[in-house]
């Protein structure tokens, strides 16, 4: 048996608990949260002991993991803690809101040859899965377009009273919708190399962004957009779609199927030309717990394998978490650092930098291509 | 309890299979009318219930049905509480004491718990149940709804977290405040009747996915099968056409030939498909003559 704790106990850390406690190879030796009321109630009515401090709970209890779903602001320090107790670790996403602490905390866990995990849990959804297993065979050919979208109905209204509406928590659409989508673009084809044209914007939130889009560049010229929002109630929960353009063909991929367009599908035989369906139904494989996803459970069960395995090959690990969170930390640089260009108005096309043609240059060339079409 | 039981994933922009056709489905329903249209044909072809989630729109059906009940005089309506996205959202927006606090009816309650602390909150916890349960089943008021269910979100969270109790307290508060029985709807079939067995709750209305390629049957289709012959419950099947990976009658056929399962749900949103789909059932568990009609 894995023995194991659990620190955090919000949406996210109590779907957890359950997701672990029905695991036959975990026991669940403690949970820990600040909550006490919360607390009580799981300690009285489901037998759980219980924390309020998580430094007091790895002194005082055995462990072989933990689980952290603290608010992302705490994750780094205690992540650290955890690591230092040579203890495997589960960490929600995002990682960490510090990218240097991240890739330090990345590289600790390495060298201690730990299992570590972060929460990306589309990387396990039946039909990202085998989107990666299709885009890795080459279906489509050499990828030169990607876009990520992400949208649902979180914050509708002007408020906001938790964690999630605070930036310097970790909150808005940025960490909490976006980095999803940026996690499955790194997953399906790679990191950006490049962030250009970030826009963080509010619409309901005093504090955070509630709506995400940026231009990514990649290694090897392709080109990628993202969007998020998750103010968009037009979605009845988070929608995850992920389209790949590339020489041979088109893949859309969301939670219930993938769509494929064929260029040329002779090398492929599972495929035809043209379009192709497959449906969450076949893709998905059964799980021993099923709480809103079978995702949920299959990502548990992974770090599970993986420290049975004494593996440290995780589908969703510190190090692929860290370039998450890199492409975010570059985001957020870039949406401050822009340099706007006024489009309304072509006079303003002489306050461009200094490498841009002057004024009258340019719109000569405009003219020309204009005059060409 | 029905054979037939009609039910509402269609209305809501539930699709398992394509989120492009949940979303037509939305945009179509989105008219209370159109929901209507197609709950009175389902009606006219004979069927007598309606499994709903108990989401705000809810509220605007039912009150048709109130307003018309001599047009149904036999209609019955299954709730399935909660609608688990409109807390979780709320959870995200204010947190768990302050999504709570707005969905509970009386403040007073909740201000309680806040002076009082930590006692007052754990020690009713079946009376914080017994409300957000009373203010779910608000909209079915003069209404019949003979079975009340637990949705697989929530009775998968409690199973999960061992919150075994929680059954039993819903249980107790449905037949006592609605004359009512509980059904529980999951994904964790085997597991929950287990849980069910040690906190007391006989024969149980459990309702949960059966599907001749196992989709979402959670333990693998042997062991559902094994579950459904042997252990004595209430089975009712849903996700029946598996999210239109199979054709209606193989489907049918399927859960027909599991002999204790009394009742299935499915949805559909045309004449046709609604006929033809009561049809297929009447006529396939009557060809069954080992099963009492």
């Amino acid at each position: 048996m894995i023995r194991i704790a659990l620190v955090g106990l919000g949406k996210m850390g109590l779907s957890h608990a359950a997701i672990l406690k029905a695991h036959p190879e975990i026991e669940v030796v403690a949970v820990c949260d600040s909550f006490g009321i919360l607390l009580s109630g799981l300690n009285k009515y489901m037998g759980f002991k219980t924390y309020r401090d998580f430094g007091e709970l790895l002194e005082k209890e055995k462990l072989d993991a933990v689980l952290i779903a603290t608010p992302s602001r705490f994750h780094g320090q205690m992540v650290r803690q955890a690591l230092e107790k040579n203890l495997h670790v589960f960490c929600e996403k995002p990682f960490c809101l510090d990218v240097a602490e991240g890739q330090e905390l990345a590289a600790l866990a390495k060298q201690k040859g730990l299992v570590n995990q972060v929460g990306y849990h589309y990387r396990f959804l039946g039909t990202f899965a085998e989107a990666k297993r299709l885009l890795d065979s080459d279906l489509i050919g050499k990828v030169h377009h990607i876009r990520a979208e992400a949208y649902g109905p979180v914050v509708l209204r002007p408020a906001g009273l938790t964690w999630r509406s605070s930036q310097t928590e970790g909150g808005g659409c940025l960490y909490d919708y976006a980095c999803h989508a940026i996690d499955l673009v790194n997953f399906l084809h790679g990191s950006p190399a490049r962030v250009e044209g970030t826009i963080l914007n509010k619409i309901f939130s005093k504090d955070v962004d509630d709506e995400v889009y940026t231009t990514f560049r990649f290694p090897g010229g392709a080109t990628g957009q993202l969007a998020a929002n998750w103010s968009d109630e037009s979605f009845r929960k988070m929608s995850m779609e992920i389209t790949l353009w590339g020489e041979n063909g088109r893949i859309r991929i969301d939670r219930q199927e993938i769509q494929i367009f064929l260029r040329d599908a002779t090398a492929f035989p599972e495929f035809r030309w043209g379009w192709n369906t497959k449906y969450t139904t076949e893709l998905t494989k059964p799980v021993w717990y099923y709480l809103r996803g079978e995702e949920y459970s299959m990502q548990i069960d992974h770090f599970v394998q993986c420290i049975l395995d004494r593996t440290q090959n995780s589908i969703s690990s510190f190090e692929t978490a860290v370039q998450t969170d890199l492409v975010v930390s570059k985001m957020i640089q870039n949406e401050k650092s822009n340099v706007p260009l006024d489009a309304a108005d072509e006079q303003t096309f002489s306050s461009r930098p200094p490498r841009v043609p002057q004024k009258k240059k340019l719109t000569t060339s405009l003219k020309k291509l204009v005059g060409r079409r | 309890m029905e054979r037939i039981l009609f039910g509402d994933n269609q209305f809501i922009g539930v699709n398992h299979m394509s989120e492009e056709k949940a979303r037509q489905q939305a945009a179509r329903f989105q008219d209370l009318q159109a929901v209507i249209d197609v709950l009175d044909v389902a009606y006219e072809e004979g069927i007598r219930v309606f499994m709903c989630t108990t989401q705000d729109r809810m509220l605007d059906i039912c009150d048709h049905f109130r307003q018309h009940k001599s047009r149904y005089p036999d209609f019955k309506f299954y709730p399935c509480m909660p609608y688990a996205h409109k807390y979780a959202n709320a959870v995200t927006e204010y947190g768990l004491l302050g999504a709570l606090q707005r969905f509970l009816p009386e403040r007073s309650k909740l201000a309680a718990i806040w002076k009082g602390g930590l006692s007052v909150a754990t020690q009713d916890v079946e009376g914080i149940a017994q409300l957000l349960i009373d203010s779910e089943m608000n909209a079915f008021r003069g209404l019949d709804t003979p079975i009340i269910f637990l949705q697989n979100v929530v009775t998968d969270l409690l199973l999960g977290l061992g919150f075994k109790e929680a059954f039993r307290i819903f249980s107790d508060h449905v037949k006592q405040k609605y004359n009512a029985e509980a059904g529980f709807i999951t994904m964790n079939l085997p597991k929950l009747l287990d849980a069910l067995e040690e906190v007391g709750i006989e024969n149980p209305i459990v309702c949960s996915n059966i599907n001749k390629i196992g989709f979402r049957m959670c333990g693998g289709i042997d062991l559902y099968q094994k579950t459904i012959e042997t252990r004595k419950f209430r089975p009712i099947a849903m996700s029946v056409l598996a999210s239109g990976a199979l054709q209606p009658r193989e489907a049918i056929e399927y859960v027909v030939q599991q002999k204790q399962i009394q009742s299935l749900v499915f949805g559909a949103s045309s004449r046709a498909n609604i006929r033809q789909t009561k049809r297929l059932i009447d006529e396939l568990f009557l060809d069954d003559r080992s099963r009492a009609v």
